[in-house]
């Protein structure tokens, strides 16, 4: 309902850009990026709890009294603030993709 | 009654209804009231969507976890963090570029059905609702302790306080209260993470080193295992924490009050950056209380260990340090009740009244009025449920808001952006079955019924072995949305998903 008020796009607009060859260049690179990584970090956290409840490898210690989970545990954070900034550089290039997908529907 | 510590409170609730008038003059339509007319910068709903997730659950209860047992009690700091990578990877930008006000919009921008709003509506008070109640009993046990006040006294002045922001106030009022109390529980925690390392003189292999014989627990309280033993409740737990938040409708709406996905997108990375260096610092906060507070003044001032926090801001700091945690605890629960009652208000006034019951012809000026007397009804009606819940342990309500947000929307959400084939059966299937599964296996969980009397609300043996459902209920949740679509006879609407697909990657037809 909003699109009618703001913007005078029709059904069949929509999908000409669908099938546009610009549009699905987005569509798969952000695919190719996106997939592997969310697959990557939830196996990477499951990955703790599954090894603390079925096994004891990670209570020997790293250095001194701090043993390898909490080394897991850390590098959680350390994933997490990782991905976000390859996420921001990543959805800069998309960004630059979208925008080439707006403006080919303005000149057709 | 603490004098220094009376005198900060004051001193927040002061700033807060300064900012509150100042925000009411420019809420004059429902854009401003929902979303403070999306214009909030990155920064600024960065530091919002922190202050609005970083509850006292957080604060108080991760560090009071930590304190009485160890890594068990830090599992939490990593999933809460986690959990931002769902948001960021999956849900953020386009839940910006389909929705408007509220987490129901986007889903009504692919199914136009009365229903399906109403049951994510339904779905997003709920949440709200549960999360309320546990903020508001966990604030007036605070503020009884921290000022001596009664209860019922201390929920009151919460409950007003957060109905004064959000209906004068409302999306403006809201965001600068949660930014405030970010900044301000960062400072806190920022200091007492210092002097806690200053202790053990600077060194984090000393600091590990002396937790291995500061507590009861001795060496096992560096270990996992402590409160978790089974394997399968652990997981359980872990996957409520890590996809939960993507669901939470307090704060997707915070999308709204930016004006792109780009915006969307850099909110999120500051929020993760200043969420993880906090949850950090949680382990100083744990580790301080159980070394300089002892385990033992921990549990007697709070079986939970909630109290661990300001009880080792004044072994280390004294008076003042005390009394200026305990406000920034206070600002805390009052940062997020008042994003919960805005959102739930939202669903109710935008959702219920608006799109369903006058079919999006309300004028502005009754959008904004039905949206303040909807803030005013959650607002009692929460604080009705908190004075009735005083004495019981409502821990476990906000794992099951964390609960329900995973199992009854996040797959709706998903399934919405990226399912061609999805259609209306699914998405009510998924809702009402992730919703049920949810409250339905923690009515029957040991959190509810426990052979220990006096260890959950009815003596009994729990019929579901886990504390947290999400194991069972959140595969439920999208196995009902696939179930629903394959066995509908209803085709899917391809030139919707189009639209959707369209919108959601490029942000067309967004109103700037």
């Amino acid at each position: 309902m909003e699109a009618k008020k703001i913007n005078d796009i029709s059904e069949s607009d929509y999908s000409s850009i669908v099938q546009s060859s610009s549009f699905q260049t987005l569509l798969s690179e952000k695919k190719k990026f996106i997939i592997p990584i969310t697959i990557f970090f939830f196996c990477f956290y499951f990955a703790l709890p599954i090894l603390t409840s079925y096994s004891t490898i990670l209570n020997h210690n790293f250095i001194g009294s701090i043993s390898w989970a909490w080394v897991f545990a850390f590098l959680q954070f350390v994933m997490t603030w990782g991905l976000c900034m390859l996420y921001s550089k990543k959805a800069a290039k998309f960004d630059v993709m979208a925008d080439k997908v707006v403006k080919e529907r303005g000149n057709s | 009654m603490n004098t220094p510590a009376f005198i900060m409170f004051l001193a927040i609730v002061l700033v807060t209804l300064v900012i509150t008038y100042y925000a009411s003059k420019r809420t004059k339509n429902a854009s401003e009231f929902y979303t403070a007319g999306g214009g909030l910068t990155g920064w600024q709903n960065g530091l919002a969507i922190a202050g609005d997730y970083m509850s006292a659950a957080s604060f108080l209860g991760i560090a009071g976890a930590v304190a009485l047992t160890g890594f068990d009690g830090f599992f939490y700091s990593i999933g809460f963090l986690v959990a931002y990578l769902v948001v960021l990877y999956l849900v953020a930008e386009p839940l910006r570029n389909l929705g408007k006000y509220t987490f129901a919009d986007m889903i009504a921008a692919r199914f136009n059905a009365k229903k399906i709003r109403g049951f994510a509506a339904m779905n997003t008070m709920a949440i709200s609702i549960f999360y309320m109640i546990a903020q508001l009993v966990g604030a007036g046990a605070l503020i009884k302790l921290l000022l001596g006040l009664e209860y019922t006294t201390s929920v009151l002045i919460v409950g007003v306080l957060m109905t004064v922001y959000v209906i004068f106030g409302g999306m403006h009022a809201t965001s600068w209260v949660q930014i405030i109390k970010a900044i301000l529980l960062m400072g806190g925690t920022f200091i007492i993470s210092i002097i806690v390392l200053a202790k053990f003189n600077w060194s984090i292999t000393d600091m590990f080193a002396q937790m291995k014989t500061a507590t009861p627990l001795k060496e096992s309280f560096l270990n996992p295992g402590v409160k978790y033993k089974i394997g399968l409740d652990t997981i359980s737990l872990n996957m409520g924490l890590v996809l939960g938040t993507a669901g939470l409708p307090h704060i997707l709406v915070r999308f709204f009050t930016v004006k792109d996905a780009k915006t969307a997108r850099s909110s999120v990375v500051y929020a993760t950056w200043i969420i993880g260096i906090f949850y950090v610092m949680t382990i100083f906060l744990g580790f301080g209380a159980a070394a300089f507070v002892g385990n033992s003044e921990i549990v007697a001032a709070n079986p939970a260990g909630n109290m661990a926090a300001p009880l080792l801001a004044k072994a280390i700091g004294g008076n003042m340090l005390f009394a200026f945690i305990s406000a920034v605890a206070f600002a805390t629960i009052l940062a997020v009740v008042a994003g919960l009652v805005l959102t739930a208000a939202s669903a109710f006034a935008h959702d219920f009244y608006n799109e369903i019951l006058r079919k999006g012809k309300a004028s502005e000026k009754q959008q904004v009025s039905m949206a303040r007397w909807a803030a005013i009804g959650v607002s009692i009606v929460s604080i009705i449920l908190a004075l009735g819940a005083q004495t019981l342990n409502v821990a476990f309500l906000v794992s099951l808001a964390f609960a329900v947000a995973a199992s009854a929307n996040l797959p709706v959400i998903i399934y919405t952006i990226y399912w061609k084939r999805f259609n209306t059966i699914g998405a009510v299937w998924a809702m009402v079955v992730g919703l049920i599964s949810a409250i339905g296996l923690v009515l029957i969980s040991p959190n509810v019924f426990s052979l220990e009397v006096g260890k959950a609300i009815f003596v009994g043996e729990p019929l579901f072995p886990y504390t947290t459902p999400g194991i069972v209920s959140i595969p439920l949740g999208f196995l009902a949305g696939y179930l629903g679509t394959i066995f509908s006879r209803q085709k899917a609407d391809v030139k919707k998903y189009e639209e959707v697909l369209v919108k959601s990657n490029t942000g067309i037809g967004i109103g700037s």
